[in-house]
């Protein structure tokens, strides 16, 4: 059998932070966003969902949360919850209380509107060109701004 | 004596239960991604498996935060449909075959996987869309099932190292397995995409079919493709190819490819498919 030299895990963290516009659901996110996640599981009970949708901040409440998590949760700011430890197949149960196709959701986490996106996705997809790494794309625009 | 006949790999979208669930296969978005797997539901009826060690992961369903088990089997008797927040899929239940799952797990831990066991398992998309792309709408599904989840959204997630060597392991485990059964091995998810961040929308079409070449081939390399690979070139959530190395693993060294589709998009994600059989 072969095997991997063992990976230095702070080496192997540090990488994921190079990926840009991506949170990487490590370990650290996890543990932050433990309950925003649990809360988001929650909603997969009709009951759980029919107590949120009558008032939102009080169901909220019942959690441990920080108030930036709830404030994040109320508006809907999903890029602000990946930051607060959000996981998206948690947060997802959330985009199905409120009713919105999952691809819909994920355009909100973009630059795009939701017609934008479906329309990109049709065309083949975000391009892995110029959004593999933070470090290369600045490498290549200081390279630019040299030669100008 | 139980063989391992065939593998296969599959995307599990969600988006293509509801496709079945509603009767839009043919439709101009669909059509083109299910006319790739008519080949695989002929074959299959000729095939005619006993069991189906069926790789793939839970999607924060019926596993949340509270456990996150990195390889677990199910032992149980049977495996009900999970709610996903909108009623579970109008899918029949999914019947397992305790006596192999209890085998493999046992051989395994011997091997030192340290597995997981679940005896109680409710089963989300990433297996029940995977049956219904091969088996379509029957009233029972055609064969036994059973679960094999990975970890594959809190990382660290097992390497794709590990998940190929896990695949020999459960080979081994079938071919120990006394009865005469024919098992096949199915490793589901991918291929690119990511849903989340300002990156949501990401695809990559040049590197999944490179991935799949791969798997074809007769060396192990794509074993030794690093997390930080997959996360750049094929989205955070392409990640989840790593188990389609426990149904390449449990191959054997050469395989002969039967069948292979790839088709842009479906949602958010990249359709890869493909069917391979032992050749040694």
């Amino acid at each position: 059998m072969a095997e991997n030299p063992t990976q230095n895990i702070h080496e192997y963290l540090a990488e994921f932070e190079d990926i840009p516009g991506t949170r990487v659901y490590t370990a650290q996110r996890a543990r932050r966003g433990y309950w925003i996640n649990q809360f988001a599981m929650s909603m997969m009970k009709p009951e759980n969902r029919e107590r949120f949708k009558k008032d939102e901040r009080a169901y909220l409440d019942e959690w441990d949360i920080s108030e930036e998590g709830k404030q994040a949760l109320l508006r809907r700011d999903y890029n602000a919850l990946l930051d607060l430890g959000g996981n998206v197949y948690y947060l997802s149960k959330l985009f199905s209380a409120d009713g919105i196709p999952f691809a819909e959701a994920c355009s909100t986490m973009t630059d795009m509107t939701w017609p934008e996106y479906r329309q990109m996705m049709l065309d083949g997809g975000r391009k892995p060109e110029g959004n593999r790494s933070i470090r290369e794309n600045l490498a290549a625009a200081a390279a630019a701004a040299q030669k100008n | 004596m139980a063989k391992i006949t065939a593998g296969v790999g599959s995307s599990h979208v969600p988006l293509l239960g509801v496709a079945v669930d509603q009767g839009k296969e043919k439709d101009d978005y669909f059509g083109p991604i299910f006319r790739g797997y008519d080949w695989t539901r002929e074959w299959e009826k000729a095939e005619k498996p006993d069991v189906v060690v069926l790789v793939y992961n839970d999607h924060a369903s019926y596993f949340d935060m509270n456990i996150v088990p990195t390889f677990a089997i199910g032992c149980g008797e049977r495996f009900g449909i999970c709610d996903e927040g909108w009623g579970p899929r109008p899918v029949p239940e999914v019947e397992g075959h305790p006596d192999l799952a209890w085998h493999i797990a046992q051989s395994l831990i011997l091997d030192d996987f340290d597995m997981t066991i679940f005896n109680k398992l409710d089963v989300d998309h990433g297996l029940t869309v995977p049956l219904s792309m091969m088996f379509g709408q029957p009233e029972k599904w055609p064969c036994k099932v059973i679960p094999f989840a990975v970890n594959v959204v809190t990382y660290p997630v097992p390497s794709g190292n590990r998940c190929w060597a896990i695949g020999e392991a459960i080979k081994k485990a079938v071919e120990s397995f006394p009865e005469d059964l024919n098992v096949q091995i199915w490793g589901t998810g991918g291929m690119s995409h990511q849903l989340q961040g300002p990156r949501a929308g990401l695809l990559n079409r040049e590197w999944d079919n490179k991935f799949l070449d791969m798997l074809e081939s007769d060396n192990d390399d794509v074993r030794h493709i690093p997390h930080i690979e997959y996360l750049r070139e094929t989205g955070s959530e392409g990640i989840e190819m790593v188990m389609w190395l426990i149904m390449r693993g449990a191959m054997g060294k050469k395989v002969k490819t039967l069948h292979r589709h790839y088709h842009i998009p479906c949602s958010n994600t990249a359709i890869g498919h493909i069917v391979l059989e032992p050749a040694e």
